[in-house]
């Protein structure tokens, strides 16, 4: 049995049909990557698995047990947190009170301090900053903070949503390595959305081809970054 | 024309380039314009009056000290509507009814008790227990509101939700009055007295009687800056229970996890259940926190107002939107400032501009269409801008 289990998903807006029937499985301790063009239906994927576009179809499953018709802060309970697109960091409560915001869940006091100095440990920048608005924060800090935010609920699955975009390359080669680190030294596990397809391959284990909807392609992240079809739409060439 | 040949910049006095700030900023709307005519027209009515000797420094006093008890109940008022506002982006014009049921029900909960002698012998418990009354009454009303109405309309377009807070307002007027009639019922004269022997004593049949101060119904003389000036202590306990609810709602609201929260869902919904936040709950919490202060709030103004009416919830209402409105919608302080700015202001103004004191609401609503023309945004209100998603 897989951790995460998502079956013949179809997913609307309105009149249209953003997923046609996307099938993925996570397995613990993997990092498992979506990518495809814009508009395939990759944050629909997710933002589906985290119920804020509810499937009308399809099941999906965490270790077994039923998602599908949850409302959202309750799958948060379970532990399926997503890191949004666009970072979403609340940018009127202070970097100590997003991350509060994080740990909304919990209430061992204890753990929640322990996971806090966690965070400002692996992010620095955070703990300098921890008492200003997050609105005042640059692009990368923000995504930090979205990430120390989804990490302070001690996800059983982390979903992270294009958390390279909109940033400068350097930035960009540190959130890989974060993630990295997360799967390797805790043993999260990661189901990671990304335009740059390239980066999101190297890290991955395995991965998925979402276009308008369908899953075109899966398998191991190392196949996929040889097939020809893939390199040509998405790997530039 | 060619840039080498401007004409050289003369010097320029200070008075000067005021002047030309004012004069840019006067002529770039006619509306502005007729604003700053306006605002020297009532300058020069008030200027005039001081020098007349009709306007003293007795009368501002008492009136600032009225104003500011009568605007810390709009105030409170004023933060329901700036706290539903910053959430949901609605205005929830059926607060005013909010309050009324406040005053109203808490009026059957003095009249009860004064029936049976408590509010006389007890009088502390039983203010106490009316100010609860009034808030659980105000909370019941806005629990039902957002669950009827407004809940089944969060994702319909804004006008939506605006126009059935109206048609909600007008249906809970018309329900009290179906229920209780129309005829006003009057809060019964309280005294409390504290602080005994502060205010003198006196022989009443022989024996020594050390009273103290009223704070409900007392009228006191005190020596101010050399007036004598009629004071009531009612407002001052008035304006300091404001402040204190005021003050735990600022903590709740910074501090708390539900606070958080509540700040959380205003900025962005979607973001808030990703976190594990019931969005659904925190929009109740917001109703209910509004509509305990209103409670709070109505039983107050009922305290010194006396007469309830189903009809009492609109002007104090749509003065506490104009507050909120002042202040800048959505924003707390603003809604705490607007609502003190407002009361003083209709209190002092129109004595001030030699208008008689009927006219306290044209000089009230006369203040929010200089603000719509000077400042739109509120006091401490903020550029508005549509980031959603």
């Amino acid at each position: 049995m897989s951790l995460l289990e998502v079956e013949n998903i179809h997913t609307f807006y309105g009149k249209i049909h953003a997923l046609k029937g996307v099938s993925l499985v996570v397995n613990e301790g993997e990092i498992v990557t979506l990518i495809g063009s814009n508009g395939a239906g990759k944050s629909t994927t997710m933002n589906t698995i985290c119920g804020l576009t509810p499937a009308a179809e399809g099941s999906i499953r965490l270790a077994g047990q039923a998602l599908t018709t949850l409302p959202a802060h309750e799958i948060v309970r379970r532990g399926v947190i997503q890191s949004p697109e666009g970072r979403r960091v609340f940018t009127r409560l202070t970097v100590r009170e997003n991350l509060e915001m994080g740990a909304f869940t919990r209430s061992d006091r204890s753990g929640m301090a322990q996971d806090m100095q966690e965070v400002f440990k692996r992010f620095p920048r955070l703990k300098e900053r921890e008492t200003q608005y997050a609105g005042t924060l640059s692009g990368g800090e923000q995504q930090m903070l979205a990430i120390g935010r989804a990490l302070m609920a001690r996800p059983r699955i982390l979903l992270l949503d294009e958390p390279s975009m909109g940033l400068a390359p350097l930035l960009v080669k540190q959130i890989f390595e974060v993630i990295k680190y997360l799967n390797r030294e805790t043993g999260t596990t990661i189901l990671l959305v990304e335009q740059n397809a390239l980066m999101a391959l190297e890290v991955a284990h395995r991965g998925y081809v979402l276009q308008s909807g369908i899953v075109t392609h899966a398998g191991a992240a190392k196949t996929l970054q040889k097939d020809r079809a893939i390199i040509e739409a998405y790997l530039g060439g | 024309m060619s840039v080498d040949a401007a004409p050289p910049v003369p010097p320029r006095s200070t008075l000067s380039v005021m002047l030309n700030v004012i004069l840019n900023n006067t002529l770039r709307s006619p509306l502005r314009f007729l604003g700053v005519l306006f605002l020297i027209f009532l300058a020069n009515s008030a200027i005039q009056n001081v020098i007349a000797g009709e306007y003293t420094l007795e009368t501002f006093i008492s009136q600032f000290i009225f104003g500011l008890s009568q605007g810390s109940v709009y105030a409170l008022i004023a933060l329901g509507y700036t706290l539903v506002y910053g959430i949901l982006f609605m205005i929830n014009f059926a607060h005013s009814e909010v309050f009324m049921a406040g005053a109203y029900i808490g009026f059957f909960a003095i009249h009860a008790m004064d029936e049976s002698g408590f509010l006389h012998n007890q009088t502390a418990l039983a203010l106490i227990f009316t100010i609860l009354v009034g808030m659980t009454a105000s909370v019941v009303i806005a629990l039902l509101l957002e669950r009827i109405a407004y809940r089944p309309l969060r994702n319909a377009p804004r006008l939506v939700p605006l126009i059935t807070a109206i048609g909600a307002s007008i249906a809970i007027q018309q329900l009290f009055l179906l229920l209780f009639g129309g005829s006003p019922r009057v809060y019964p004269e309280v005294s409390l007295f504290i602080l005994p022997g502060v205010a003198g004593c006196e022989l009443v049949d022989g024996v020594q009687v050390c009273p103290g101060i009223d704070i409900i119904d007392g009228r006191y003389d005190v020596l101010l800056f050399g007036y004598d000036i009629r004071i009531r202590p009612i407002f001052f306990v008035v304006l300091f229970l404001s402040l204190v609810l005021m003050a735990i709602l600022w903590f709740f609201v910074k501090r708390t996890r539900t606070g958080k929260a509540m700040r959380a869902v205003a900025e962005d919904k979607n973001t808030a259940a990703l976190m594990g936040i019931n969005v659904d709950r925190v929009i109740v919490m917001t109703f209910v926190l509004g509509a305990a202060l209103a409670g709070a709030g109505a039983v107050l103004f009922a305290l010194y107002n006396q007469q309830v009416t189903p009809f009492m919830g609109f002007l104090p209402g749509i003065k506490a939107f104009t507050s909120a409105v002042l202040g800048g919608i959505g924003n707390i302080p603003g809604a705490m400032f607007g609502g003190l700015f407002l009361g003083v202001v209709e209190s002092v103004m129109p004595s001030l501009l030699g208008l008689p004191g009927q006219l306290k609401d044209l000089v009230a609503f006369g203040t929010l269409i200089l603000f719509m023309i000077f400042r739109p945004t509120g006091i401490f209100g903020e550029v508005i801008t549509k980031k959603k998603a």
